[in-house]
């Protein structure tokens, strides 16, 4: 197990210098001159003078190769530069915006899995009953409605009508209900219906039927068998929001003025401010790489024949 | 009284058509009436779609049959309440044919043998864990084996396993669904003695569902006959089916090959 995790943890290594690789390659295949963008940025007529300096402030006028190097080696050592517009320190500015992101994060993860594990789960085993179609309608409402409008909606009703929670930022909990809400249903309408039907599933399995011949109360049969193992597909659902939801949710964060990082990195596009887009390649990279390794060891957890496979090929 | 009474059950399949007319009604059992006395073991005799498992799932309990009635130790399994009927489930077990269906892919062999025991009887783990070894080493498995998953056993180990659980609870019938025909030819003599072991050690029952002729009266104390859902005949000893001039069994007899190829003909 331990030999696993470090091998699964070096990898880490090429996929990061694939991933500069391909984010330098595109950032100079664009035909927008960051030093050009900075200038139109700061409201200043830009002049070949002026371009030159600024390209030479930025490293620009350097050989692509060294300027790639030199990157990495930043890089390596926990240094993602200045910001070109700015002019602060990239991870200061990300590590500041950090914590609000994450809130957001688990705080509609928290939401998603409280409501969907209950309600897939009932929807399964009660199939075609009133909590099935009630569900089913759920889950057709939120996967479909979109989320700029539906957090709109619910400032209009939660916070202006109703003056339950706060129209905007951040602060108390009572500030994550509403964003964390936005971002949860499409989740929920997803998981229910990956929950329902591995149950249904499951429940078709032989041993299923054989345990209840046995006399296997149903209580313990729904437990150890049938949930256990529906909630697999779940999970590996989870893993692959993680990393969206950490760096996808600037629309939610947008409505609400929420201070995570994900308008700051999408100003960055804009501007053409390459260390910060570099940061946030590679910091999304981590997230999906490490949020798929914690959802691998758990689904070893709870699949023991995963895990068999995976020393069988060491 | 004898332990479990099939009385006058009639089944049949509805093979539902497109259109409601053609609607068919496949006869899988028609009127079997036999019982099983306590210590004794019936075999069930009959080729494919003759009826075999429909019955077996009948007297399990899951599946009703549209007339008749299944007493198990003088109660109506399908009119019972649900206390009665989670007592008579106790000392009513099976082992099916394919092993790996029968046992959750994600459990070691402890909680598989466990199941049952964790289900009916209070024990503390180490009490359970006890039980587990020493019905592990019942059925010629061992300690080692505690830990392992199904996917980690032959099939052959995994039908001891199944048969284990099946025991544990100390039942009184055991319904053996088709459970040494999967099985290689050593194998299944080796179960085939350990069941008998076991048939005597626990005074146990059995209803032995099988094709196989041959395992069928190495086990047997009764053997009955089931062709296209009838129950043709019921047979007390060896002799007796082998002197049958009754068409069904003499085809089946002409199955049988010779122990010997010299004696084995093809064109008779």
């Amino acid at each position: 197990m331990g030999t696993y995790i470090l091998k699964r943890i070096l990898a880490i290594i090429p996929i990061f210098l694939l991933v500069t690789l391909l984010t330098f390659g595109m950032i100079n295949l664009s035909p927008v001159d960051p030093a050009e963008a900075y200038l139109v940025a700061s409201h200043i007529q830009p002049t070949d003078e002026l371009l030159a300096q600024k390209r030479q402030e930025f490293g620009l006028d350097q050989p692509l190769l060294t300027q790639y190097v030199n990157t990495i080696v930043s890089i390596s050592q926990f240094d993602f530069g200045k910001s070109y517009i700015t002019n602060k320190p990239v991870w200061e500015e990300v590590s500041s915006r950090m914590p609000a992101t994450i809130q957001l994060t688990f705080g509609s993860l928290l939401i998603a899995i409280v409501v969907s594990i209950p309600l897939g789960f009932l929807a399964g085993i009660k199939k075609n009953s009133a909590i099935d179609h009630f569900s089913r309608i759920l889950s057709f409402i939120g996967a479909s409605i979109p989320s700029f409008w539906l957090g709109y909606l619910f400032i209009f009703f939660f916070s202006v009508k109703l003056d339950l929670f706060p129209v905007e930022g951040i602060g108390t909990w009572k500030h994550l209900v509403l964003p964390s809400l936005t971002l949860a249903l499409p989740l929920i309408a997803l998981y229910t219906r990956l929950l329902r039907a591995s149950v249904l599933e499951n429940l078709q399995e032989p041993y299923i039927l054989f345990a209840r011949t046995r006399g296997i109360q149903e209580k313990a049969i729904m437990g150890k068998h049938v949930l256990k193992i529906a909630i697999s597909p779940m999970i590996t659902g989870l893993g692959m929001n993680l990393g969206k939801l950490m760096t996808g949710t600037i629309i939610v964060e947008a409505v609400f003025s929420w201070p995570g990082f994900g308008r700051y990195f999408i100003e960055a596009i804009f501007n053409r401010d390459v260390p910060v887009i570099q940061c946030y390649v590679l910091l999304a990279a981590a997230i999906f790489i490490f949020s798929n390794l914690i959802i691998d060891l758990l689904q070893m957890y709870i699949d023991p024949r995963i895990s068999r496979k995976g020393r069988q090929h060491q | 009284m004898s332990l479990l009474q099939v009385n006058r059950v009639n089944h049949s399949y509805n093979s539902k058509r497109f259109f409601k007319w053609k609607d068919q009604m496949n006869k899988a059992l028609s009127d079997i009436s036999f019982s099983i006395e306590e210590g004794k073991c019936v075999g069930l005799l009959g080729t494919s779609g003759a009826g075999k498992s429909t019955l077996g799932k009948v007297i399990l309990g899951i599946q009703r049959p549209q007339q008749g009635q299944i007493l198990f130790q003088g109660h109506d399994i399908y009119n019972a309440d649900k206390r009665t009927r989670q007592m008579l489930r106790r000392d009513l077990q099976v082992v099916f044919q394919d092993s790996y269906s029968a046992v959750n892919p994600r459990m070691t062999a402890e909680r598989i043998i466990s199941e049952p025991l964790e289900n009916y009887e209070k024990l503390t783990v180490g009490e359970r864990r006890k039980t587990v070894i020493s019905l592990l080493e019942r059925v010629d498995l061992s300690e080692k084996d505690l830990k392992k998953y199904p996917h980690q056993f032959s099939g052959g180990q995994l039908q001891r396993i199944n048969i284990a659980r099946a025991i544990s609870l100390k039942p009184k019938l055991i319904v053996l669904d088709e459970s040494v025909s999967s099985v290689d030819m050593v194998t299944q003599s080796l179960i085939l003695d350990l069941l008998k072991g076991l048939k005597e050690d626990f005074g146990l029952s059995y209803l032995f569902i099988t094709h196989d002729i041959k395992a069928a009266f190495s086990i047997s104390d009764t053997i009955g006959v089931l062709e296209k859902g009838e129950l043709i005949q019921m047979y007390d000893s060896k002799d007796q089916f082998f002197s049958s001039k009754h068409p069904v069994v003499m085809q089946m007899k002409d199955s049988i090959l010779a122990e010997h190829p010299r004696f084995r003909s093809i064109f008779n």
